[in-house]
This record gives C-alpha cells, structure tokens and sequence, in this order.
C-alpha cells in the first residue's frame, strides 16, 4: 500500500481519520481500531518527515486512538457488561461525525454565491485600482513588514544559487545619495519600485540597507495602509 | 406607486451598503412601511424577469445591488487578480463560529480536532468574525461571533438562512 500524501490535503487529525474510514468504507459506528490506528499511524510518520510542526498537531488524536486500543484489549469485568455499556469508541464517533457535520456545513457555504467572486457590488474595490496615497490612511511599517518585503524580492530577483565573490562595486552610501534624489523627485515610492529597480542580489541587499539606515537617521518614512499592504517610502522632511 | 419604486431604487443604488426597510421609511417619511415592501418585492422582480446585469438582492438585513452571477467571469476580467478566498481550514472555522456562536475558541478546537487561532486571527482581519466580549468565567476567554459582512460575502439575509444542522446532516444521509 503507498501512502502518497499532500501535506495540506488534510485540514486536521479529524480529517485524516475520516479519510481512512472513508478509504477502507469502514461504518463509522464499528471501527476497526487496530487497523485504522495502524494507518493513522503510517500517516503520522509521512507527516512527521515533512512537516514537524505539523505533526504535533495530529499526535494527541494518535495517543486516543492507542488509548482507545488498549482499552478495547482489556477484558470487560463481567459485572459491567450489561446493556448500554460505555464502548471505549463512542467519545471519538461522536467527535468525528460532529465535525463531518461542520464540514459539510463548510462545504455548503462554499456552494453560496460568494461576494467578489461570483457576485459583485458596486464600487471599486481594494486591488483593483492604483490607490492614491493621499487617500490612504497610512499606518507606520515596523521592521518585520520590511524584512518579509525584501524576501518577497529577494524571491523575485534571486534566481541562482551561484555564489559570487567580487569587488564591491556599490557603496551604501552611493545608494542612499540614488535613494535621496528618487525620493525628492517623486516624493513618494513603494518599497517594490526601490527594490525592483536594482537588477541583482548584491544591489538589492545595498538597496534595503540604505532604506533601514536612511530610516534609522529619519531622513525617510515608511507607511502602509494596512497589514500586508503595499510599503511606501516618503521623504521625512518635505523641502 | 411608480414614482415611490423609482426613489427606492435611487436610494439603493446610492448606498454603500444594504438598506433595510426601516432606513428606507426613514428617508421616506410618512410612506407606509406596507407601501415600501411592495415597491421592494416588484423591483427584485422587475430585476430577476429582465435580462439584467444586476439585480437586487435582500442580503445582510437589507437590499443591495448585486451583479448576477452569470456575468462573474468578464467582471474578474475586469478587476483583475484574484479574489482572497478562503483556505479549507478558515472555511470549517468559520462555519463553527457561525453555527455556534457565540462561541469560546476552546470549542472551536474541540469540534476541529486542532487549536484553531490561526485561522480565527485570518478570519479577524478579513472581518468576517468579530470579538463578541468576554466570558465570565476563569480565564475571561474571548467570545467569537460573525460580521455583517459574514452576511454580505455569503449573500444571506441573516443567519437563520443558514441551512440548520440537522438539514445538513440528512443531506449526508
């Protein structure tokens, strides 16, 4: 049996038992959990050698599963096995069809005619015009928006992986002069305009730089208007 | 009768969003609430039985304009670039929080199988989720509920047009 796997195909432990029950059409009310422990486990494994993180996620449901095995193994004592006696399974039927409940309840809002996607109101919306700055409400970048900024460039532009060692061709304090005069004639631009301007890795890098020390000195500003949103750099002091 | 329905179409043309009939009977003083109802009913009409672009849809407790879905495609021509959906894991949190608001994150977990914050925090910022308030109890867990705009992206009228979770689970039958 192989056991290919998408990482994001499962949305949880939940969902990954539901598959096997699903794949070995097992009733939902009689699990065999030897052998579904014995998959889940299997899964457990692929997981854990992709995404370890990920797999914390699915362990707690693995221990009920082998708790729920070696609870079955035990021998009943006589006196408590009348009708209506606790099956050790039950708790987790009644988790798994709950969630299945919502899943599908998911799935059926899904099938809704979704706002922006099949149905549209009237108006402009974000993305879908260059915004103008003037109109923005701006909040102030912190330093992580910049750093997750740079990689998105640096993904752009960093293609090869060759490592290179010459002579400094730039200086940082060349690219805060380019980074000044760019400023004072367009009066504001967006990180990716600065940033895309610079043709490799090393220019980039000098690029980026020159933004955190001109920062640092308070000769420029950096906005968003939201989290996730485009980054404009201002001058500080308008001439 | 004719001039009343004109205005109202006006008026629902010119909000940013939905207008609910007490809005309506608001501006329209001293016409009756019956006569707005009417006027509404044969406007969604008028907009379903033409060849319409548009129509006018009773969404989020009030009346909005809405393309028709048929059109989607030209129209994400238009706007270009992809609409923000939905992961799967958002999707199933959200439809938690919806059915079982107002609802403690704790239950969310408990019903995913997984802690949840992430995808509420995603939900948060997309305002489709809002903080309700706080429980009274150790701890002063947080209480989640859905947005008006919950209402608006999903085109319900409210949340009773939910489908109930019993509907759900004989569909599965």
């Amino acid at each position: 049996m192989d056991y290919e796997i998408k990482l994001d195909q499962f949305q949880g432990p939940l969902d990954l038992l539901l598959f096997l029950i699903r794949k070995n059409k097992i009733d939902i009310y009689d699990i065999p959990i030897a052998l579904i422990t014995e998959q889940y486990l299997k899964y457990l494994e692929i997981i854990r050698s992709l995404n370890l993180d990920e797999a914390g996620e699915y362990l707690v449901l693995a221990a009920t599963l082998l708790h729920i095995k070696s609870r079955m193994l035990l021998p009943v004592p006589e006196e408590e096995t009348e009708e209506g006696e606790d099956d050790p399974r039950q708790e987790l039927v009644k988790q798994l069809l709950e969630y299945q409940v919502f899943k599908d309840a998911a799935s059926a809002l899904e099938t809704r005619p979704v706002l922006e996607r099949d149905v549209f109101k009237r108006g402009s919306h974000e993305g879908d015009v260059e915004v103008n700055p003037d109109e923005e409400t701006l909040i102030e970048v912190g330093i992580f928006d910049l750093v997750e900024a740079f990689q998105k460039v640096i993904a752009i532009s960093g293609k090869s992986e060759l490592m290179e060692i010459d002579l400094e061709k730039i200086s940082l304090a060349d690219r805060i002069n380019e980074i000044m005069d760019t400023l004072t004639q367009n009066r504001s631009l967006t990180f990716t305009e600065l940033l895309g301007e610079s043709s490799n890795k090393r220019q980039v890098i000098y690029t980026f730089l020159a933004i955190l020390e001109l920062i640092k000195l308070r000769m420029i500003k950096a906005f968003q208007n939201e989290s996730s949103g485009v980054i404009r750099i201002f001058l500080a002091v308008e001439e | 009768m004719e001039g009343l329905k004109a205005v109202i179409e006006a008026l629902i043309f010119a909000s940013e969003t939905p207008l609910d009939v007490n809005k309506l009977a608001d501006v329209l003083d001293s016409v009756e609430k019956k006569a707005i109802r009417d006027c509404l009913a044969r406007l969604i009409e008028e907009y379903n039985s033409e060849n319409r672009g548009f129509c006018i849809v009773e969404v989020a407790g009030g009346y909005h304009f809405r393309t028709k879905n048929a059109w989607s495609p030209w129209i994400k021509k238009l706007k270009k670039g992809k609409p923000a959906t939905l992961t799967p894991v958002m999707m199933e949190t959200l439809a938690v929080i919806a059915y079982r608001q107002p609802v403690l994150k704790a239950e969310i977990d408990k019903v995913r199988g997984v802690d949840t914050g992430g995808a509420i925090k995603k939900l948060l910022d997309r305002k489709l989720v809002r903080i309700v308030g706080r429980k009274d109890v150790p701890g002063k867990p947080i209480i989640y509920g859905t947005t008006q705009r919950f209402l608006e992206v999903f085109n319900l009228k409210d949340l009773s047009e939910l489908p109930t979770l019993r509907e759900l689970k004989e569909l599965q039958e």
